[in-house]
């Protein structure tokens, strides 16, 4: 079991709140992602969840027990930070069973449970080295198989692959997603990178100073964002904002439109504008278009055969039904 | 970074430090060379460097007359009694500064450096009445104490500049994985600060074996160290200026040989803090 409540959750540090108070609901099973810019509160949430930090007030519930004052030793929960923060001094072996020791439970129990989490994580053939003599990503598996052993009821990941190279961090991506398909425990996911987030969470928490956006599934924050902030937020590239005529004759302050949502032609369309940087990724092109009186660049998604080059005339089409209206204060109109 | 070095000025360079060590170290030399003198030859003008008549009598004077030996147990005893019971003092104070600094930590780490700033002299007399009060004067437990007293800060100071240097991400895993505080100081904390714990041991029992001050004040026979025994030989009634050297050579031999030993762990250790 793993589900978390927080109500009233605040944080502050001497006189900086840091997590005006909060709530929100984690179910058991649940994959729970939170987003957020550098700095928006995310690990300190992640934090207080652990019990690493004291709240400063509100309720901390597990399981439906108050665990507010719990010690984070006490709370059942496992933790995989983004040093990896491994036992330097100990074997790999020794790094996986150091939870079980201090469980108290017996060697040949503990022998069993580092077997079988070793294997899992493909670990078996360096049991006996120093993670000093580990690369990253294998740092990172340690780190994963010392949070797995002691069967918690819920995990907590604080930016875990943000010291992966982007290769391995896409495999890696993918491990502790199928690693929670099978264990089906709790996972809490700390991260800045969106498309982590929209990749692996069942529900995605998007937070900004501390206070929570949104919290919703991917698809629901990429359909309909909540405000701008959110909007901008979720999806890559960005969704491009549009003001003035174009959003006024809308009836709203400002319009949304994701990169995806507009179609591109040499012929004809809604806007003119020409091509800045064409970014060609292959299966898709990504053309920024400035077009005349507008302040920003628009971003648009082609296909990877569309050719169009620096300062070529273009001719955009936003789809009517995919646009985003956001009022004066950035929250959305339905 | 390689640096393309002639050999001459490598020779130079070389020379140059045997130079200066040799400057530093003569003292100490002449202090041995001394020992082996005969009194009259020790106090000859001018002295001769090494072509005197060598001779071990003075040794056997020393070892006669005050017993070296239980001297040098006494040293032993009260430098490493003192260094264990500080370091047990020490280690979870350090972890207190160095991990939940409060808003005051600065100024007691200041406060306890300010304490050695303070002339010994001016606390000699509390601390002898004291002394004489408890019943303890010339004993073991006197000098482990005060001796561990003085040289607290600067075990604790050293002891929270390594601990600075370990992530305290590592102590939180540690209790996430649920160990409770004596666990994360016996499992995580004191294993990885080993280096740093070992240094800070060797530097204080050094500081320990030549402390004079109070050693020569609160003894007299039962508890006296080293530095007692050299100290009796600088009578001023006659000048035994080799027997006094023979006294100063036992008396220096065994912790020279130990730092001679250690020198590499205890200049690691030393600029553990300033290097990385």
């Amino acid at each position: 079991m793993g589900r978390i409540t927080l109500s009233k959750v605040s944080k502050s540090f001497g006189s900086v709140d840091v997590i005006p108070p909060l709530d929100l609901e984690i179910e058991d099973g649940e994959f729970v992602v939170f987003v957020g810019p550098s700095g928006c509160g995310k690990s300190t949430l992640l934090r207080l969840i652990a019990g690493l930090e004291d709240v400063s007030g509100g309720v901390i519930s597990i399981d439906g027990a108050d665990a507010t004052r719990t010690p984070p030793a006490r709370r059942g929960l496992a933790m995989v930070f983004q040093s990896y923060a491994l036992y330097p001094h100990m074997t790999v072996r020794k790094n996986i069973s150091f939870p079980l020791k201090m469980a108290g439970l017996d060697a040949a129990e503990q022998e069993r449970r580092v077997a079988a989490a070793a294997e899992v994580l493909n670990l078996t053939d360096y049991l006996e080295r120093r993670p000093g003599q580990l690369s990253g990503g294998q740092r990172q598996r340690v780190a994963i198989g010392r949070a797995i052993v002691r069967e918690p009821s819920a995990f907590l990941f604080d930016e875990p692959l943000s010291n992966l190279d982007a290769a391995l961090r896409v495999g890696m991506r993918l491990e502790i997603s199928e690693l929670h398909d099978r264990l089906k425990t709790t996972m809490i996911y700390v991260t800045h990178d969106q498309v982590e987030a929209m990749t692996m969470a069942d529900k995605i928490v998007v937070l900004q100073a501390g206070r929570i956006e949104q919290v919703g599934s991917p698809l629901e924050l990429y359909r309909t964002p909540r405000n701008r902030f959110v909007a901008g937020f979720i999806g890559s590239p960005r969704m491009n904002f549009i003001e003035g005529d174009e959003a006024s004759r809308r009836g709203a302050a400002t319009i949304g439109v994701r990169p995806e949502h507009i179609a591109a032609s040499a012929e004809g369309g809604a806007w003119r504008g020409r091509v800045g940087v064409a970014e060609h990724l292959g299966s898709d092109t990504f053309f920024h278009v400035h077009v005349e009186g507008w302040k920003e660049p628009l971003t648009v998604r082609a296909g990877g055969e569309v050719s169009l080059n620096h300062g070529d005339a273009i001719w955009l089409t936003p789809d009517e039904a995919s646009i985003h209206h956001f009022d004066k204060s950035g929250l959305r109109i339905a | 970074m390689a640096r393309n070095v002639s050999l001459q000025k490598k020779a130079f360079n070389t020379a140059a430090a045997f130079a200066v060590a040799l400057l530093i170290f003569f003292p100490i030399l002449w202090i041995i060379l001394t020992s082996f003198k005969t009194e009259a030859e020790a106090v000859a003008d001018p002295p001769s460097f090494l072509f005197f008549q060598w001779t071990t009598e003075n040794y056997g004077v020393v070892q006669e007359r005050s017993d070296y030996f239980r001297f040098l147990w006494n040293s032993v005893v009260i430098s490493l009694g003192s260094t264990i019971f500080g370091i047990l003092v020490a280690i979870p104070a350090a972890w207190s500064m160095a991990f939940v600094p409060g808003k005051r930590t600065k100024d007691v780490l200041l406060w306890m450096l300010s304490t050695k700033m303070l002339p010994a002299v001016g606390v000699l007399f509390p601390i002898v009445l004291l002394a004489r009060w408890l019943g303890v004067y010339d004993t073991y437990a006197l000098m482990i104490v005060v001796l561990m007293l003085i040289n607290l800060p600067i075990i604790i100071w050293m002891l929270y500049t390594y601990f600075r240097e370990i992530p305290g991400e590592i102590l939180e895993a540690a209790r996430m994985d649920g160990a409770s505080l004596w666990d994360e100081i016996r499992y995580v904390l004191t294993p990885m600060a080993v280096p740093g714990i070992a240094s800070t041991m060797l530097l204080n029992i050094i500081l320990a074996w030549n402390e004079a001050f109070w050693t020569l004040t609160l003894t007299t026979v039962d508890a006296a160290p080293l530095t007692a025994f050299i100290a009796s030989y600088s009578s001023p009634e006659g000048l035994f200026y080799a027997k006094l050297s023979a006294a100063s050579t036992m008396a220096i031999a065994p912790i020279l040989i130990m730092g001679w030993f250690s020198q590499k762990q205890l200049v690691r250790g030393l600029t553990f803090g300033a290097v990385k």
